[in-house]
């Protein structure tokens, strides 16, 4: 089987066997990062634009870092603001990055849809680097990579996403990764948190963070955007904290062998406690890796196509 | 075509809502209707002042009356004009539109109706009944003079697109404006509910990650609106209910009495939130598309007239604003020009008959806000709307009448089509030679 699509727009489309096959791809670029030349000619001649219109350095470092390591070149365009205010539509943008024949569009946008409206008027092919709070399909990849790695196999395990899903396109997009490889996922959160009819994408909805980590094999800590606060969502970070937070005492009733993640960046002593992060359950870094990894396996596969 | 001749429709199936459903002729003198009868051709057989249109095989219907258009003009004459409103409007078969005051400058006085009106009468073709606004600039906070807006020509009050969410001001309006006798419209949507939001609240907008519109922002504007006109006897108009609790509060209004009357559109029961799917901002209206059991209930409220009639909430907006992301871009779709197709479908479906279906675009928002027109009666003007109820066509935006493309319907197939539309005798509308070429 090969990969025949021309974008990567969500990981709600795939199928389990893309998906695989995107994992695999990405599994012998590992040892390429580990190398001391850090770089395979697999894309030499190919230009990858990364076009930000949302302020990200840990996304957009990974992706530029999986393209040069593939040898590809590389132009990073991160417009101050979004088509609405600068004038230009972000149709118009991504034509004028088209015709300076650039192969792969990396796009990350405050709007929800916005690298689909995108794919479907142009030749790019286009990676979805997060589309509001739609779905972050790369980082969701990463995170199953890391989970196989862990644990073997991501069937029959259960999972806990905790923190802001309804704000949330990392929630939405391993909430879809992890049900279709036959995970169980928990979805935990003040109800203030959890999106209507968030059941009907194939989790068990939870309030009582106690109740919902007994047993599970993984915990997703989601990170929790500060400046929500004093819109209704939760009354203080203190309160939340005390409810929604990853504490040793919390991991505790978890799985012994239970892995810790968190899509960063970490707001230690927020949702999760200090020495949470630096103890052996966290596998945050290896998530980091991994994203580089599933990156330069999915820019590999979509430069095959062409 | 000159305003003392005489006209005959001739052999056409005539439906005039309550008066008239059969084959007949219409007679027209002097731009209005003098008689509908079967067999009038006899007697003017050989008549060289009788002009005869053949409608054999067509429906002969009153005008269309729509309640809830936006021409964009004063502006936004990029998006509509008057001028290419009114000719969208007999297009879709309409003769009278009620546009708005949600334009720059607001109608919120005389000189802006009187421009209306003036523009109107230019374009030749729709009449244009100006609606006014409830407060100063549409603002929310100080009334409008309704009593001048009156006196211009307003048939109603409104302003539409933003909320009157100060329970007190629309107290005062409602109070205020039934010394005229004027509808009072309220676009039902608590602010501090929709904010931010682009699609329904459910299970789609959960999963496109698209901030929600939830039901109750609507029902608890029409809950305290409702509240408001039993208060203070006051002529309620609820445009555009989108919801079924929406409908079931209506219709418990309506079965105590309360002088509220309601309106569907056609997308609201012809779409769900399904088709925002594709992120095509054509799919983009507020209130927005709901659920199956919205659309059911919706149905249900035409079929027991809870819901009074079917206006467009015609909504042109520029190529280039709804090509934007999807929660950048602007809520709106037109409708004028799809919604009698549309609207036809319930009568497939069994919902209504085909004499109900055109009440609900003619006699009914007539009666709502008390014109003279909406019906085939002798003496009145000579609004007639030919259709082809058997005519199967596909939407494509670019040969639509309006000044916009932006319709979720575009590639549809729909079925009856205008052929011919009337406004005082005269034709101001034939299609024919687009069939014949099509033949």
């Amino acid at each position: 089987m090969s990969f025949k699509r021309k974008d990567l727009l969500g990981v709600a489309v795939l199928s389990p066997e893309e998906m695989a096959l995107i994992l695999e791809a990405a599994e012998p670029f590992k040892e390429v990062s580990g190398r001391e030349i850090k770089k395979v000619p697999a894309l030499r001649g190919k230009t990858v634009v990364n076009l930000f219109f949302e302020p990200s350095t840990r996304t957009r470092t990974s992706f530029e870092l999986a393209a040069k390591r593939l040898s590809a070149d590389v132009v990073n365009f991160s417009p101050s603001s979004s088509s609405v205010v600068k004038g230009e539509t972000l149709l118009d943008t991504a034509r004028n990055i088209e015709f300076m024949q650039a192969d792969i569009l990396v796009l990350r946008h405050s709007s929800a849809g916005a690298a689909e409206i995108l794919a479907k008027n142009s030749r790019l092919s286009v990676i979805n680097a997060g589309d509001g709070w739609h779905e972050h399909p790369t980082q969701a990849l990463s995170d199953l990579l890391t989970i196989k790695e862990k644990k073997g196999q991501v069937r029959g395990l259960r999972v806990a996403i905790v923190g802001d899903l309804a704000h949330s396109r990392v929630a939405r997009s391993n909430i879809h990764a992890l049900t279709k490889m036959g995970a169980s996922v928990r979805a935990v959160g003040p109800p203030t948190m959890i999106p209507l009819f968030l059941q009907r994408l194939g989790v068990e909805v939870f309030h009582d963070f106690d109740k919902a980590i007994a047993g599970v094999d993984v915990v997703i800590m989601l990170r929790l955007q500060l400046e929500r606060q004093g819109r209704s969502l939760f009354p203080s970070i203190r309160e939340y904290a005390r409810l929604y937070g990853l504490t040793a005492e919390r991991v505790q009733r978890a799985d012994k062998d239970v892995l810790v993640m968190h899509p960063g960046p970490v707001n230690r002593g927020v949702e999760i406690a200090h020495d949470v992060v630096d103890s052996g359950s966290a596998v945050i870094l290896d998530q980091v890796s991994n994203g580089v990894a599933v990156r330069m396996g999915l820019m590999y596969l979509l430069s095959q196509r062409n | 075509m000159a305003n003392d001749m005489k006209i005959l429709i001739a052999g056409g199936h005539v439906v005039d809502p309550g008066q008239w459903n059969g084959i007949a002729d219409v007679l027209i003198e002097e731009g209005k209707v003098s008689a509908v009868e079967p067999n009038l051709q006899q007697k003017f057989q050989g008549s060289m002042a009788l002009t005869t249109i053949d409608a054999k095989g067509l429906i002969v219907c009153p005008g269309f009356v729509d309640l809830h258009v936006h021409f964009r003009e004063p502006g936004f004459e990029h998006k509509e004009t008057i001028a290419t409103g009114s000719a969208a409007a007999v297009a879709g078969g309409f003769t009278s539109v009620c546009c708005m005051p949600n334009t720059q400058p607001v109608n919120d006085s005389r000189s802006v109706t009187e421009f209306i009106l003036a523009q109107a009468a230019a374009a030749r073709k729709a009449r244009v009944f100006p609606i006014g606004a409830i407060t100063k600039g549409s603002k929310g906070e100080e009334l409008a003079e309704i009593g001048e807006l009156f006196d211009a020509g307003c048939v109603a009050i409104s302003d539409d697109g933003f909320p009157v969410m100060n329970s007190r001001v629309m107290r005062r309006a409602m109070e205020y404006a039934s010394a005229f006798r004027l509808p009072v419209i309220d676009h039902c949507e608590d602010a501090q509910l929709s904010r931010g939001g682009s699609m329904h609240e459910g299970a789609v907008s959960t999963e496109l990650g698209i901030p929600g519109i939830p039901k109750a922002a609507e029902e608890v504007m029409v809950a305290r609106n409702i509240s408001l006109a039993e208060l203070t006897g006051s002529r309620l108009h609820l445009p555009h209910v989108s919801t079924l609790r929406s409908v079931q509060m209506v219709r418990e209004a309506k079965a105590q009495g309360l002088p509220v009357t309601a309106e569907a559109c056609p997308h609201h029961f012809s779409l769900t939130d399904e088709a925002v799917r594709s992120f095509d901002a054509n799919a983009k209206m507020n209130p927005p598309l709901r659920t199956d059991e919205d659309v059911q209930a919706i149905k249900e409220g035409l079929r027991d007239n809870t819901i009074d009639l079917v206006a467009t909430d015609h909504a042109p907006h520029a190529v280039q604003e709804k090509q934007l992301e999807f929660d950048a871009a602007p809520f709106g779709i037109i409708g004028l020009e799809t919604a009698f197709p549309l609207t036809l479908n319930l009568v497939e479906e069994g919902i209504l008959t085909l004499e109900q279906a055109i009440a609900k675009l003619t006699r009914e928002p007539a009666r709502v806000f008390g014109l003279s027109h909406g019906t085939l009666a002798p003496g009145v003007e000579a609004d007639v709307t030919l259709i082809d109820a058997n005519a199967a066509w596909v939407v494509d935006p670019a040969r639509l009448h309006s000044l916009s493309r932006n319709t979720p319907f575009a590639g549809w197939t729909l079925k009856g089509r205008v052929v011919k539309t009337l406004v005082g005798g005269k034709v101001v509308y034939d299609c024919e030679p687009v069939i014949r070429e099509k033949r």
